[in-house]
């Protein structure tokens, strides 16, 4: 694990809550433009670990660097937001109350300041952009919605449209394809692989035949730290992973 | 720039309730002005003034919407941005009693010179200035709310934690006020008030341009609510208040927002006190209590939350209600007004604005479908 | 004078060994005597007054005291002596012996029997006398508080005589500080004043300082310095005290608050609910008080002194019953709606106040103290109230009994399993609809408890619960949400804050700063000062 070249640099991050470690020793580097699939089992500190990178926790020790200079632990989520780091949560936080076009528009990269937004106008450009991602999520027909309508798949691929939106550096997407058909999940995997040839992409999935349809490197968690990296055949060839997974 | 901000959105429900407001403050001051008592169409000054009081309320409704319908931020401590602006207003109108008070002194108000005050105290400077008072009208209430907010929308402070200091806010101010050495007249406030801006408040002239006053400060606080939550800003204020850490995610900074919101609405509460005051003829403490915030919020439930206009409709009809109740069954306005509440979030929880709508999208749909006409969701640019 | 006092003593140190005859000719004897004080010149009056003094019965006492006082009069008609009052039209007799009224009589039936400096001499020392002797030790007590009130210099020697034959060890004490005080106003070698100077500093308290004061002011030299030091010391003693006092009244307050928001915290931190009528619900339990006292007074006099202990268990019914019934009826409905349910309550609290205004009027209603609640006791300088006492012990009994109904019973385990995963205990056969209930009817029935202690020590009226509840939701949010312990840390943070604020900022404006305090705070440490951690909290 090296620093150098990194688009995510985690180095011993720890992060205990009442005595309980939800991050031990957790040490994780992406490379620019890498897509990289984080698998565990529960309680293994995917999610803590999303929160320490996008802000929402601070860790108690440990070095967190964006694009190898930036301390994110010093940040907070709006900050970090704006440095270009998009995330969907494991459950899709849509605005449910705002129809599918408004949310990309309050999602597509603007000016982010009260003042920017008072005085915004929508330009013919920003109308192409959020018309590009609705084709690209399949959401076109739907953009007059209340996202509140959308059903399960529909909001996790408006949220994936969000994250495109920001034209962020790097997504953390978590659990993408919870709740999804076979075939939904398959359209996200495609999705996903398109989109990681223009940005540098962390999944945290469960979902075993979903990560290996996106063949990539896998790092494997366990209880708060990396047991295992490399590609998924070579991760589940690991005895201790096999431990974690199937028990004793 | 501003011009676009205005025109925005305005839809013709927004013109109807401007109409409205407009005929209904110009027929009540011409017919109060036109006509003699006794005339069968004659309208007597307190009833100008009644309405006006109710324009007041109304736009006080407005500000209380504007934060929580579209912030998510409920307020029970609207009643001392309100307040202070009457304070502000009531100083100038003390300043202007000059020697025609009890005890004739040029300066100090009688209250003063009853308490053995020497001089002036150095906050009541500048309040013979009408100028000077405008601008505190705003400004105090202004202030307190921006210092108040950065606090607590910083520390992220919100929902119920936020509701309950607001109202510990208001009754903090309410005991401080109450103090006669606080400068402001004690328990008894401030009244007696003899003329704003050189008329005689108690004239039904003046009392008419008060009403038209009013009408125009709540049209204009409509358009500027209306123009804000139309605005892309409106659109991220209802994204922070149903999933305000979502919009971090997103880089907004909610914080920035809500404060930008909550400082405009007090300033607006501020104003609605401000023309309360001279229609009324008295701000006295009692004015500061939880209990009152707690009622505009409830003229807001009624009318409609996240609506703008039925923040307006539910202030005048509750406060009808409450002038007719309190007329008739004065012991039955608290059990009125209490079950009001309950109806209200039990059976009510849009609002009649609200419902309204709801009722006119049902018709819409079935119809449409009556038509047997399957059109797909209208791509509709919602802009 | 000295002389004549001690003989005095001397011939009553006498009176009190000889058996003094049948009462009843005593008593003719002494109404004779008290009759010639009417009589005769200053100087018989002076003789008669001896005479009086002679006897050692305190009973003449009032009379001597309504001579001093110039309100002995004497019947023209009968030459009987009465004390009298201004009544209309003349006065009102009042017999000097028994205290009993007399009737009345106009101006001029009746005159006043004059004194001159030297026969007000006279009466106080014979007065001094009579009462630093008086057979009851309550007397002696007051008399010799008497003294040192008016430090007269006429009363030390029988002061000295008293000293010497007093039994009480409080008694004697009291009369040793009023010999140092007398003291230190007279012509005594100055070792004697130090030595008095030091009786005083042990005394201690405000009217010890004010001696010491005064003596540092008349004198000079050593016992000036003396003096000085006394003042000090004894300024330093009352300042810590009265800091005890402060956290006394702090506590009590505290305990106040702790009362009216332990309810709270269970319908607020352990559910989430947010009861705007929680303060109703107290007003409820004080005017089940009241209705326990008043079917007392009419049918069950005897049980009065046990009304509160009927009342507690009552009220926690009808409270708790009018509390289910709200969460049935209301707060079932608007769960997850925490502003909505906010409103609601708060037109509850508006209906149940108008309710109880209309049934028990406006007005403020009598709630009257069992005996065991009277009165107060004094440890050190400080003055305990034993309702106050009562209040703090109840207090924290109801605290402790909630903690164990929650960690002990089944109900508090249910409680617990609903709130932290309610489609679990679901899942796991917990009625929790039921939970829901019987935990909001709790939480209400507590407060109607506290009810019970508050209308003790506050006014009954349909406001009574309105006052409480912005403090109450303070201290429960400032203790930190869902934490008993944190209630308790906080409702007595902010009584203590509240009552050391009050001496610089006055009462108001003390409450103001610890509502600003709490404002602030919130902003600091939003889930208060106990706050639970953790990814759960968070969503």
């Amino acid at each position: 694990m090296s620093l150098k070249s990194s688009i995510l640099y985690l180095e011993n991050v720890n992060v205990s809550f009442d005595g309980f470690r939800a991050l031990r020793d957790l040490s994780l580097t992406v490379k620019p433009g890498e897509m990289r699939a984080i698998i565990g089992p529960n309680g293994a500190g995917k999610t803590t670990m999303m929160d320490v990178i996008t802000g929402k926790t601070k860790p108690d020790s440990g070095r967190v660097l964006f694009d190898e200079t930036v301390n994110l632990t010093r940040m907070d989520e709006a900050e970090i937001a704006s440095l270009g780091i998009g995330r969907k949560f494991q459950k899709p936080t849509v605005f449910e109350n705002h129809t599918v076009w408004n949310n990309l528009l309050l999602a597509l990269k603007a000016g982010r300041r009260t003042w920017d937004t008072l005085f915004h106008a929508t330009t013919a450009r920003d109308r192409q952009e959020i018309e590009d991602i609705l084709d690209i999520t399949r959401l076109g027909h739907l953009r007059g919605e209340v996202s509140a309508n959308l059903s399960h798949g529909q909001k996790q691929w408006l949220e994936i449209g969000m994250l495109l939106a920001q034209d962020p550096k790097l997504l953390l997407v978590d659990e993408p394809v919870a709740g999804m058909t076979d075939a939904e999940t398959a359209e996200t995997a495609r999705l996903l692989r398109d989109i990681a040839q223009l940005h540098s992409v962390v999944v945290v999935e469960h979902d075993m035949a979903f990560v290996r349809d996106l063949d990539v490197q896998v790092t494997v968690l366990h209880e708060g730290t990396a047991i295992a990296e490399g590609t998924l055949d070579y991760v589940s060839a690991d005895e201790r992973v096999i431990e974690v997974y199937l028990g004793r | 720039m501003t011009l676009r901000l205005l025109q925005g959105g305005f839809d013709r429900r927004a013109w109807m309730f401007l109409a409205v407001l407009f005929t209904a403050a110009l027929v009540v001051s011409v017919l109060s002005l036109t006509t003699q008592p006794g005339h069968p169409l004659h309208v007597p000054t307190y009833v100008v003034s009644l309405v006006g009081k109710y324009l007041c309320y109304a736009l006080l409704a407005l500000s209380v919407d504007l934060v929580w319908g579209f912030c998510g931020v409920l307020s029970l401590g609207h009643a001392a941005f309100f307040s202070l602006g009457g304070y502000a207003m009531g100083m100038y109108l003390m300043r202007q009693i000059g020697t025609r008070g009890v005890y004739g002194d040029p300066v100090l108000p009688d209250f003063m010179v009853f308490l053995n005050y020497k001089e002036l105290p150095w906050f009541w400077y500048g309040f013979d200035q009408f100028w000077f008072a405008a601008l505190m009208v705003v400004a105090v209430p202004g202030v307190l709310a921006f210092v108040f907010g950065w606090f607590a929308f910083r520390s992220r402070v919100t929902g119920v934690y936020l509701s309950i200091i607001t109202q510990a806010l208001t009754f903090a101010l309410m005991l401080a006020f109450f103090r006669n050495d606080m400068g402001f007249g004690g328990n008894n406030g401030l009244t007696d008030f003899k003329d704003i801006l050189g008329f005689d408040v108690q004239a039904g002239s003046t009392r008419a341009g008060l009403l038209m006053a009013s009408a125009v400060a709540l049209a204009f606080g409509f358009m500027i609510c209306k123009a804000l939550v139309n605005s892309k800003f409106g659109k991220v204020l209802i994204a922070v208040r149903d999933a305000e850490s979502r919009t971090r995610f997103l880089g907004y900074r909610p914080e920035n927002y809500k404060l930008l919101v909550w400082t405009l609405s007090a300033c607006m509460a501020g104003v609605a006190g401000a023309l309360y005051v001279p229609q009324v003829g008295i701000i006295n403490p009692s004015e500061f209590t939880p209990a009152n915030s707690i009622e505009v919020v409830i003229w807001v439930a009624v009318g409609g939350r996240g609506t703008l206009v039925g923040a307006a409709v539910g202030a005048v009809l509750v406060n009808l209600g409450k002038t007719v109740f309190t007329g008739v069954l004065p012991e039955f306005w608290l059990f009125a007004l209490g079950g009001l509440f309950i109806a209200v979030t039990l059976f009510l929880p849009k609002g009649i604005v609200g419902t309204w709508d709801d009722l006119m999208a049902r018709r819409r749909a079935a119809r449409d479908a009556g038509d047997g006409e399957l059109r797909g969701t209208a791509p509709q640019e919602a802009d | 004078m000295a002389r004549t006092i001690h003989s005095l003593v001397l011939f009553l140190a006498l009176a009190w060994l000889i058996p003094t005859g049948p009462a009843r000719a005593a008593d003719d004897s002494l109404q004779a005597r008290i009759d010639a004080l009417g009589t005769g010149g200053f100087a018989d009056t002076a003789k008669q007054i001896q005479a009086l003094a002679a006897t050692g019965d305190d009973r003449v006492v009032p009379a001597l005291e309504a001579l001093l006082a110039g309100g002995l009069y004497v019947r023209q008609s009968d030459k009987k002596v009465f004390i009298t009052k201004k009544a209309e039209g003349g006065f009102a007799l009042i017999d000097p012996l028994t205290g009993r009224t007399a009737g009345t009589a106009d101006t001029f039936a009746v005159k006043k029997i004059r004194v001159n400096n030297r026969l007000r001499r006279e009466l106080k020392a014979a007065l001094g006398g009579l009462t630093l002797l008086s057979k009851d030790p309550a007397v002696r007590l007051k008399a010799a508080a008497a003294v040192f009130k008016s430090q007269d210099p006429d009363a030390l020697s029988a002061l000295d005589a008293a000293i010497l034959k007093e039994t009480d060890d409080r008694v004697r004490e009291a009369m040793r500080q009023a010999r140092a005080a007398v003291q230190l106003k007279s012509d005594v070698p100055e070792a004697d004043k130090v030595a008095a100077l030091k009786v005083i500093e042990e005394r201690g308290d405000r009217d010890a300082l004010s001696v010491a004061l005064a003596a540092a002011a008349q004198t000079e030299g050593a016992v000036k310095a003396a003096a000085e030091a006394t003042a000090k010391s004894i300024r330093q003693t009352l300042e810590l005290w009265s800091a005890a006092q402060n956290v006394w009244y702090g506590l009590s307050l505290g305990s106040v608050l702790l009362l009216a928001a332990i309810g709270l915290a269970i319908t607020f931190g352990v559910m989430g609910v947010i009861n705007m009528a929680h303060g109703e619900m107290v007003m409820i339990g004080a005017y089940v008080t009241f209705m326990v006292q008043e079917v007392i007074r009419t049918s069950l006099p005897g049980l009065f002194d046990y009304s509160l202990l009927i009342a507690v268990p009552l009220a926690f019914l009808v409270a708790g019953a009018v509390g289910m019934a709200i969460e049935r009826g209301i707060i079932r409905f608007l769960y997850g709606r925490p502003l909505e349910t906010l409103l609601a309550t708060w037109g509850l609290s508006l209906v149940l106040q108008q309710t109880v205004r209309t049934i028990f009027g406006p007005t403020n209603r009598e709630v009257g103290a069992p005996e065991f609640m009277s009165g107060a006791f004094e440890v050190g300088h400080l003055t305990v109230t034993y309702n106050r006492l009562w209040i703090i012990v109840f207090a924290l009994a109801v605290l402790f009994a909630l903690m164990a109904v929650l960690k002990k019973t089944p109900l508090g385990l249910q409680m617990r399993a609903v709130t932290q995963n309610r489609r679990m205990a679901g899942a796991m056969g917990i009625r929790t609809s039921w939970v829901d209930a019987v935990t909001f009817g709790l939480g209400s029935g507590i407060a109607g408890i506290a009810g019970v202690a508050l209308s003790q020590i506050d006014n009954v009226s349909p406001n009574l619960g309105q006052s409480y509840i912005i403090d109450s939701f303070m201290v429960v949010v400032f203790g930190g949400v869902g934490n008993l312990w944190g209630t308790l840390v906080g409702a007595m943070t902010l009584g203590v804050a509240n009552k050391f604020l009050e001496p610089y900022a006055g009462a108001v404006l003390g409450k103001v700063l610890v509502l600003v305090f709490i404002i602030l705070f919130i902003q600091k440490r939003p889930r208060g000062l106990f706050a639970l951690k953790g990814r759960a909290i968070e969503t």
